[in-house]
């Protein structure tokens, strides 16, 4: 039975490699980066979002470098658009999908570390089901590797959270003025999580999270936080609204009833739109559930940004990884 | 030390007058004024004024181009680079306020031809200073000096535009 509480407490003896340092090493949650760091991934990322635009997509500084995503949970975007960033940086890039490798044949997630470390590989990129997996591994290997949290459970997905408030800078410069909102699974999402984090060392005055008390974690408010059962009243005048992806797993659980009566309160419908503040935007970090968590009409509207989140994907994490990739001997 | 505004403006003039003749001499009439963030991008735009073209010039960060990064990393706080037009086929003037190793202009060379094939590339410096590392010499050079190995020049600005000589 999964717990309904936000095990706030435990999650501060986690020690973070970054808090410490002035600079990245592994990347791992937000929770503990300061503010200074944040917004030096921010304008990092926004100095490469240009080499997108160049004819040569590409700039030599990681060559040499060797960065393998290690996924053990199916992606699309975020395998992807970690691929593009490494390969724009001009790194070698290897892909492995742990679930049909050497896993399956009785290998050990150590033995499998250890080899790959044997290929002089320099940074791991890690997706997987179980929360604090990425900072298992990161315990694990050795000294001059680097560690990426690509999604972990339910714990944390931080890269998912600093693309979000890239995007969010892109519309609203001043962190300090405006009202986010986030609609949905926020129990059981990683997402929300790191983002929650990100807008709090960010300052952002106003974070409402928003869905039915049974997908809300107990304790929620001691994030900073403020709780809405009616989605209407939650997004009134929001200036960003984040939509979660309702997991088809939940659905005909004890969760939710039913996926229609869930659209009905917490789908973003067309209507809802005027609610926003007037330059509000809908954010959504993928695969969007059609008529589920959101219309069709509202997902390709003017005030969705979710393909300009996929596009900043990429910038953002060609800062991070390129910081997490910096020399550590003079920190 | 540091050189006087009237100094400054001295070495500026004189570059603006062999780069006149340069392009005369060599029939460009159209170049590209890429200046190398930040001080020659400073320069960049003065001549830009000075020689009568339209807009803003170039400007570029050779941070992502740098040979240093497993030594010193990169530095989130860098402007992009800016190529507001495409530069294939034309007379590129690379202007930066010292040339020094010669590995700020590698990596700028690099990073232009990441933007297209240019014509030709012509460098413009205000300081040429001992200590060349690489086959790299600018093509004009407002001043050329002999520094202690624990000093550095630098131009400070926007304005007033000044030469500088501090401790390393």
């Amino acid at each position: 039975m999964e717990s309904n509480d936000i095990d706030i407490e435990n999650s501060k003896l986690r020690e973070n490699d970054a808090v410490s340092q002035k600079r990245l090493r592994h990347f791992l949650d937000i929770e503990y980066l300061s503010q200074p760091l944040l917004l030096d991934i921010l304008d990092l990322a926004e100095s490469f979002a240009g080499v997108s635009g160049q004819p040569v997509k590409k700039v030599p500084l990681l060559r040499g470098k060797t960065i393998v995503n290690l996924f053990f949970e199916a992606s699309t975007r975020t395998r992807t658009t970690f691929e593009l960033a490494s390969k724009r940086l001009s790194a070698d890039f290897l892909n492995i999908n742990v679930d049909f490798s050497a896993t399956k044949k009785g290998e050990t997630l150590l033995d499998t570390l250890r080899n790959l470390e044997a290929m002089h590989c320099d940074m791991f990129i890690v997706r997987h089901p179980l929360s604090g997996a990425a900072e298992f591994i990161s315990k694990n290997v050795s000294k001059n590797i680097s560690v990426i949290n690509a999604g972990d459970g339910r714990h944390a997905h931080p890269t998912q959270a600093m693309l979000d408030v890239f995007t969010i800078r892109k519309y609203f410069k001043d962190f300090k003025k405006i009202k986010v909102a986030i609609v949905g699974d926020v129990l059981h999402s990683r997402v929300a999580r790191s983002l929650i984090h990100a807008l709090r060392i960010l300052e952002v005055p106003d974070i409402r999270v928003i869905g039915p008390k049974t997908l809300l974690p107990n304790g929620i408010e001691k994030m900073g936080t403020t709780p809405y059962v009616d989605m209407n009243e939650g997004i009134k005048n929001c200036n960003v609204v984040i939509m979660l992806r309702l997991q088809n797993e939940r659905m005909g659980s004890s969760f939710i009833p039913d996926e229609h009566e869930y659209y009905n309160l917490y789908g973003f419908t067309p209507a809802r739109q005027e609610l926003l503040a007037k330059n509000g935007i809908i954010m959504h970090p993928g695969p969007v559930n059609r008529g589920v968590e959101i219309s069709s009409e509202v997902a390709d509207g003017d005030r969705s940004v979710i393909l300009q989140q996929v596009s900043n994907g990429i910038a953002v994490r060609m800062a991070i990884l390129s910081l997490s990739m910096q020399p550590q001997q003079d920190t | 030390m540091k050189y006087s505004k009237e100094q400054t403006q001295a070495l500026l003039q004189k570059i603006e007058n062999s780069l006149k003749e340069h392009l005369l001499k060599n029939q460009i009439i159209d170049p590209i004024i890429i200046g190398v963030q930040t001080g020659g991008v400073w320069i960049a735009e003065w001549l830009q004024k000075r020689l009568g073209f339209e807009g803003k010039p170039a400007s570029m960060n050779i941070s992502f181009y740098r040979d240093d990064f497993s030594k010193v990393g990169v530095n989130p706080k860098v402007e992009p680079t800016e190529m507001p037009v495409s530069i294939d086929d034309k007379h590129i003037i690379l202007v930066d306020d010292v040339l020094f190793t010669g590995r700020t202009t590698r990596a700028a060379i690099n990073e232009i031809f990441d933007f297209g094939r240019p014509l030709s590339v012509t460098l413009v410096v205000l300081v040429e200073r001992d200590g060349k590392e690489l086959p790299i010499s600018a093509d004009i050079v407002g001043e050329t000096l002999e520094l202690e190995n624990d000093k550095n020049i630098k131009l400070v600005g926007p304005e007033p535009l000044v030469l500088e000589i501090i401790d390393k």
